[in-house]
């Protein structure tokens, strides 16, 4: 296989599939940091749960959570659509839209909004 | 001149890694740019796309250092509960900051905005990473997938805006302090 001037491997064509596994396990990552931190801050059971590290309270659990969430997705998509060409517009579309309602959920005025506050 | 172990290490996170981080953006938005418009800007050489893979690499390290030293050192000072009968809250600045009217919305909104939204940054610069490291120039092949990744750069950077901008408001309003005095040169009178 030759390498060109720029670094790309001519004769080999790489799909989407691994860029794809990579941004909507993103999309759902921030999503997951939100939904977490707003089902904690609305129930005190939830809070309690994600209470991983007294020092921290529940932030330790909320985010821990969420980074395992991201990263166990990423492996599974990873893995099955490595190889694959996948319609990246559509991917595109739900990573952006999880991405969108993530940062919402994460501004408090919202999250109170949606608890009744 | 004169500061505390606890400002030290939260000057360290704010500035050190957080700081260093949003000027990092600028850089890795020319680097991306040039991935993204080719049509518009030269190609990056071989060399080039070593180093943004490295700046990339280091980004993502600043922002892991960022949020993880603020959720597990900083924050728990912040957050830290007086003891009964204490009514001077200097030490305790959340509980500062919720003791006035004026001041709670730096807490209710400031802090519980940043400390989830600043978690959006290193998960998406180490997606970002990722994906120069898996298709470096090859991306200029994958219209839609270097214009995601150009999308959610925005998104980190906006994340890592609020994050930081909030942690140096609610800084000035009630700084964390506390721990050994470290007496870093003599004044002059």
């Amino acid at each position: 296989m030759n390498t060109n001037q720029h670094g790309n491997e001519s004769g080999s064509e790489i799909q989407n599939g691994a860029a794809a596994a990579a941004i909507l396990s993103a999309g759902v990552g921030c999503f997951s940091v939100s939904v977490f931190g707003l089902l904690s801050d609305a129930f005190p059971a939830v809070a309690h749960f994600f209470n991983f590290y007294n020092p921290t309270g529940p932030l330790s659990g909320v985010t821990t959570t969420a980074i395992m969430v991201w990263l166990f997705l990423w492996a599974i998509l990873s893995r099955s659509w490595k190889r694959r060409s996948l319609p990246m517009g559509r991917i595109n579309a739900i990573a952006f839209l999880l991405l969108g309602i993530g940062m919402l959920l994460s501004f408090p005025p919202f999250g109170d909004f949606l608890q009744g506050k | 001149m004169q500061m505390s172990f606890r400002e030290l290490i939260t000057a360290l996170h704010g500035m050190g890694c957080g700081g260093l981080l949003l000027l990092a953006f600028s850089g890795a938005f020319i680097g991306l740019y040039r991935i993204c418009a080719p049509e518009r800007s030269s190609p990056l050489t071989v060399w080039e796309q070593k180093l943004l893979r490295i700046y990339l690499i280091a980004m993502a390290v600043l922002a892991w250092s960022a949020v993880l030293s603020g959720a597990y050192i900083v924050y728990p000072w912040y957050r830290a509960r007086p003891p009964e009968g204490i009514t001077d809250y200097a030490e305790y600045p959340q509980r500062s900051l919720l003791s006035s009217p004026t001041t709670a919305g730096w807490h209710s909104v400031g802090m519980e905005w940043k400390e989830h939204v600043a978690w959006f940054a290193p998960i998406i610069i180490t997606m970002l990473a990722y994906i120069f490291i898996k298709y470096g120039s090859d991306l200029a092949k994958h219209v839609q997938v270097r214009k995601a990744a150009f999308a959610f750069a925005v998104a980190a950077f906006i994340a890592a805006s609020i994050a930081g901008m909030f942690g140096a408001l609610l800084n000035k309003n009630a700084p964390v302090r506390g721990g050994a005095v470290i007496k870093i040169m003599e004044g002059t009178k």
